[in-house]
């Protein structure tokens, strides 16, 4: 103890009063600026730019990038992608709270269900999207069964649409949802819930008057921990929504590779990352008990 | 008056230990009754299995001759005042007291907001109403804890170790006026605490546990001046044991010549004598090496270290354990 002290006071002297801070602040703060900062800052000069023929970008200045944003057909995929994304974390919340509170409630046997939620990290997202077409197709592990047992005469159309997707980004997102959660959940004093049942709340309504209002932090930061990967998901919606389910981030993409319209790419995902911003702010600015918390 | 709450051979057994072991005790109507003992002696399970909190092992729980072991927390007419508060953050004052209102069965009475008004004028919290719990002190927690618990009017209020989270200097204050609160709504209190004192000076009667077992229940002055065992002796004060004799330190007399008529007198050598103001703690040393110590009231002569002393009481003052 006294040693650490010393080599605080070292560093202290080293680096001036804030010495410690600046020294376990200044790794993250440089890979900050280096591999986001800048990189953001070169996406927004290029909104300005013509596209080149190939793809990059041409110096003639212009606006028409942002201009071409006010086309109703993409604030249509935007709002298509808003309520997307906020349908899945709708989901999310649904299946996400319940099972953590059964993993915080599950007493010793809690690890070993922390690790089931976190298992499928363990194999790749594209390798399990994959999985999934591979159950969902026409000629797929549910049509297969369903048709042998002659339940359906004709493959059910599970995969290439808006459910599918749906379906992806829950399944790929709710781990998001129930971690921090659990978390929360976890760290609740247990005397509420039994002051609560002691002052004759019955188990249902402990569970709305104390544990949810309680899990609020948690379930806000799971949402937004959602909601947002949901919001630029693209691998999900092309593999599991085909083409035909056009969403924010299948459409950057897009510009990025097929249609090599790198500035106007860069104009739309400014445009999603500015509207995610305002979105933001008053879940970050909020105070009082378990508000701003996680921003 | 009646009892409202009797324990028959309540039982608390945990794999590894026995947290209660065959606990009985009848607790009157209206009674301020203490639950004291060391820690892990098993009050505070005892606290917890009325309050249903905990599934007793064996034995029963009779509230008002109805037994209620079986019944959950939220269907017993007990309450109980948490030793950390547990009030619930979220809740200003006024929800945190309302809670239990608006879930005991039966819905919210008509006159929910008369003993609201009741217990806020009671317990001084007018003004704090819409106020967080985190914006109160440790004494304002207290009394909402309170507020909560009294508003359901409860058979038996269960207090566990309330004072405890209190600073030092306060709990004297607020024991005194937890015990004047108690006479004035007259609701049986069950109240769980580790400190003698505490239990001596606001209780009508005390039942002393150790290790999960009762030791003795009585009036304070009961068990102070008529301990039943040398652990229930020593547990509410000290105790100079002598050939299984018990004196008191404040019993104990001390003077340079040997007393007159006095019966049991015997010769010691003063090890140290402390001035505490109100008294005067002077330990001495039998010939045999015994310990003997002497809480003297002041104004008392000092006596010096290696000074030789009588010590002596009167009979009436000795400490007889059954055998």
């Amino acid at each position: 103890m006294r040693q650490f002290e010393s080599q605080r006071l070292k560093l202290r002297r080293r680096f001036g009063g804030d010495g410690l801070r600046a020294l376990f602040l200044t790794p993250s703060a440089v890979l900050l600026i280096a591999l986001l900062g800048v990189p953001m800052a070169i996406v927004f000069a290029y909104t300005f730019l013509t596209r080149g023929t190939y793809g990059g970008v041409t110096s003639a200045w212009t606006l028409e990038n942002w201009q071409r944003l006010a086309d109703p057909l993409y604030a249509g995929i935007l709002f298509k992608s808003f309520a997307i994304a906020a349908v899945s974390t709708l989901f999310c919340l649904a299946l996400g709270f319940p099972l953590a509170l059964f993993i915080s409630r599950a007493g010793r046997r809690k690890g070993l269900y922390l690790h089931l939620v976190i298992l499928p990290f363990w194999t790749s997202f594209l390798v399990r999207t994959y999985a999934w077409m591979f159950l969902l197709r026409d000629t797929g592990l549910i049509n297969t069964v369903l048709l042998k047992l002659g339940l359906i005469s004709q493959p059910l159309p599970l995969l290439y649409n808006y459910g599918a997707v749906l379906l992806g980004l829950v399944y790929t997102y709710l781990p998001f949802m129930v971690l921090p959660v659990y978390a929360t959940l976890e760290r609740m004093d247990r005397s509420l819930l039994e002051a609560a049942a002691d002052l004759g709340a019955r188990p249902l309504q402990v569970l709305w008057r104390v544990v949810l209002p309680l899990s609020r932090p948690g379930l806000r930061a799971g949402a937004i921990l959602v909601f947002i990967p949901c919001l630029g998901a693209f691998l999900i919606p092309d593999l599991l929504g085909g083409g035909k389910t056009i969403l924010v981030g299948t459409l950057v993409q897009n510009q990025f590779t097929t249609a090599r319209d790198w500035p106007f790419g860069s104009a739309l995902s400014m445009a999603l990352m500015g509207v995610v911003l305002l979105l933001m702010l008053p879940l970050a600015r909020k105070d009082g008990p378990g508000g701003g918390d996680l921003l | 008056m009646g009892e409202v709450l009797e324990l028959r051979g309540l039982s608390r057994y945990y794999p590894a230990h026995k947290a209660l072991d065959g606990l009985s005790l009848k607790i009157l109507e209206g009674e301020f009754f203490s639950l004291l003992g060391p820690s892990g002696c098993g009050k505070t399970t005892t606290l917890r299995l009325v309050a249903g909190l905990e599934e007793p092992t064996g034995g029963r729980i009779l509230l008002r001759g109805e037994a209620i072991e079986q019944r959950r927390p939220y269907d017993r007419n007990v309450s109980t005042v948490f030793q950390n508060y547990a009030l619930f953050p979220h809740l200003t004052v006024r929800e945190n007291i309302e809670f239990g209102l608006q879930h005991r069965r039966g819905g919210r009475p008509a006159e929910a907001g008369k003993r609201i008004a009741e217990v806020v004028e009671m317990l001084q919290l007018g003004g704090k109403q819409d106020r967080s719990p985190a914006q109160l002190s440790g004494g304002e927690k207290q009394r909402v804890a309170l507020a909560r618990s009294l508003i359901l009017h409860p058979d038996v209020l269960l207090l566990d170790e309330p004072l405890s989270a209190l600073d030092p200097n306060l709990r004297k204050e607020v024991g005194v006026e937890l015990r004047a609160l108690q006479r004035r709504v007259g609701i049986t209190f069950l109240f769980v605490t580790h400190d003698q004192e505490e239990a001596l000076s606001m209780s009508d009667r005390i039942a002393l546990l150790n290790d999960g077992r009762l030791e003795q229940t009585g009036t304070p002055r009961e068990i102070y001046q008529q301990p039943l065992t040398r652990f229930a002796a020593g547990f509410l004060g000290r105790v100079n044991w002598l050939n299984g004799t018990g004196i008191r330190p404040e019993a104990t007399l001390l003077s340079r010549e040997r007393p007159a008529n006095a019966l049991r007198v015997y010769e010691t050598v003063v090890e140290s004598c402390v001035f505490l103001g109100n008294r005067l703690h002077v330990e001495t040393a039998l010939p045999g090496g015994e310990h003997f110590i002497a809480e003297l009231p002041c104004p008392a002569e000092g006596f010096q270290a290696g000074e030789r002393v009588h010590v002596w009481w009167r009979p009436e003052d000795e400490l007889l354990l059954p055998v």
